[in-house]
């Protein structure tokens, strides 16, 4: 698509930066403040934007504009960028099944102010990924009708995928086979 | 028969009327248990893989009594754990374990079984016996199943080797203290 452009203005593709997608060229314009990055990988775009708030308006924005049509949440996962501020970004990935493209929207989340939005009014697969997620990360999304861990037993208390989790866990197997074994006495009286 | 009439038989010799044969509880108890061992197999990993190699045709665990794969355990004498055994994991186990009938035996399959193998992370428990009692551990990852022929050979030594009324509850080793029936 981007070669068709050049070939017509003339010009080389190597001499200026890709030309922004239709999705990118949306949210720029009406959400141009909120944009810290729009970069191309490969044919897919990545957006990083500056505040959490004004995902949710986005994603309406790109599932009900005819143009664009994102109607397929992929992904919705984490990144612990440790040691950097803000800690956290949440990272929500859709797909138009119309442009046969797919987007990546980038949210900061800070570790003291732990959340972001939820993308389950949207896409109900959204809904175990969030919770994975949390589980994972500790990011809790703030419109989830059921914001449990997904994977991890309801006793561990840590998120794993953080990068200061020691890679053992913190309990012993003494401890959890006590758990362990409790359980399956308890249910079996 | 009158009693202190009792002739002894040589093999392929038959007496018409009135024979005996004797031997002691614990002789037929146990070879009846050793060659009929129904495993319960609880394939969490890849060695339940090399567990199906196990009691195909090849190298076919039915020669030794213990083809019979029970996928209850109320029918299983034998637990063969073949695999990674996560602490969310362990409770099914635990339970499975419980559920089954005395006398029970249990084989831990492969280095993640006996060990925790490779993973020495948050969601492996390093060997299955933190939680219900082993009585054979196979090495290799996974293992052939000439090893687990070998640990079923084994166990069946161990077997006839046992009191068949006072086999140890080893059930109870981890609830609280051994004791004996």
């Amino acid at each position: 698509m981007s070669e068709s452009t050049s070939a017509a203005t003339g010009e080389s593709p190597q001499s200026e930066s890709p030309t922004e997608s239709a999705a990118v060229q949306a949210i720029r314009a009406r959400w141009g403040a909120d944009v810290d990055l729009a970069e191309e990988n490969r044919g897919q775009w990545r957006v990083e934007l500056r505040r959490r708030e004004p995902l949710n308006d986005i994603v309406d924005h790109l599932v009900e504009e005819p143009s664009l049509r994102f109607d397929f949440c992929v992904d919705v996962t984490a990144l612990d960028h440790y040691g950097e501020e803000p800690r956290f970004r949440a990272v929500y990935v859709l797909r138009s099944m119309q442009l046969r493209e797919d987007l990546v929207l980038k949210v900061p989340v800070p570790e003291e102010d732990c959340w972001a939005p939820s993308l389950t009014g949207r896409f109900r697969t959204a809904d175990w990924l969030e919770r994975e997620a949390y589980d994972m990360f500790g990011i809790t999304f703030r419109g989830h009708p059921n914001m449990i861990r997904i994977l991890m037993p309801d006793i561990f208390e840590d998120h794993p995928l953080r990068k200061d989790f020691p890679m053992e866990g913190r309990m012993t197997d003494q401890e959890w086979a006590e758990w362990i074994i409790a359980r399956a006495q308890r249910e079996e009286a | 028969m009158a009693s202190g009439s009792l002739t002894s038989l040589h093999v392929g010799e038959s007496q018409e009327e009135g024979g005996a044969l004797v031997t002691s509880v614990d002789a037929v108890v146990n070879w009846a248990r050793r060659n009929s061992i129904w495993p319960l197999p609880l394939g969490l990993s890849c060695c339940a893989i090399e567990f199906m190699a196990t009691a195909a045709s090849r190298f076919d665990m039915a020669r030794f009594g213990a083809e019979v794969a029970r996928f209850s355990p109320k029918q299983a004498d034998l637990m063969l754990v073949a695999g990674t055994l996560t602490y969310k994991m362990g409770e099914a186990c635990r339970r499975l374990y419980d559920q089954m009938a005395e006398p029970k035996w249990v084989i831990a399959m492969g280095a993640c079984a006996s060990t925790g193998g490779m993973f020495r992370s948050y969601p492996v428990m390093q060997g299955i016996d933190h939680v219900i009692p082993v009585d054979y551990y196979i090495p290799g990852c996974p293992p052939r199943p000439e090893m687990v022929l070998n640990a079923i050979i084994h166990l069946q030594k161990t077997i006839s080797e046992e009191r068949s009324h006072k086999r140890l509850q080893l059930t109870s080793i981890l609830g609280g203290g051994e004791k004996e029936e």
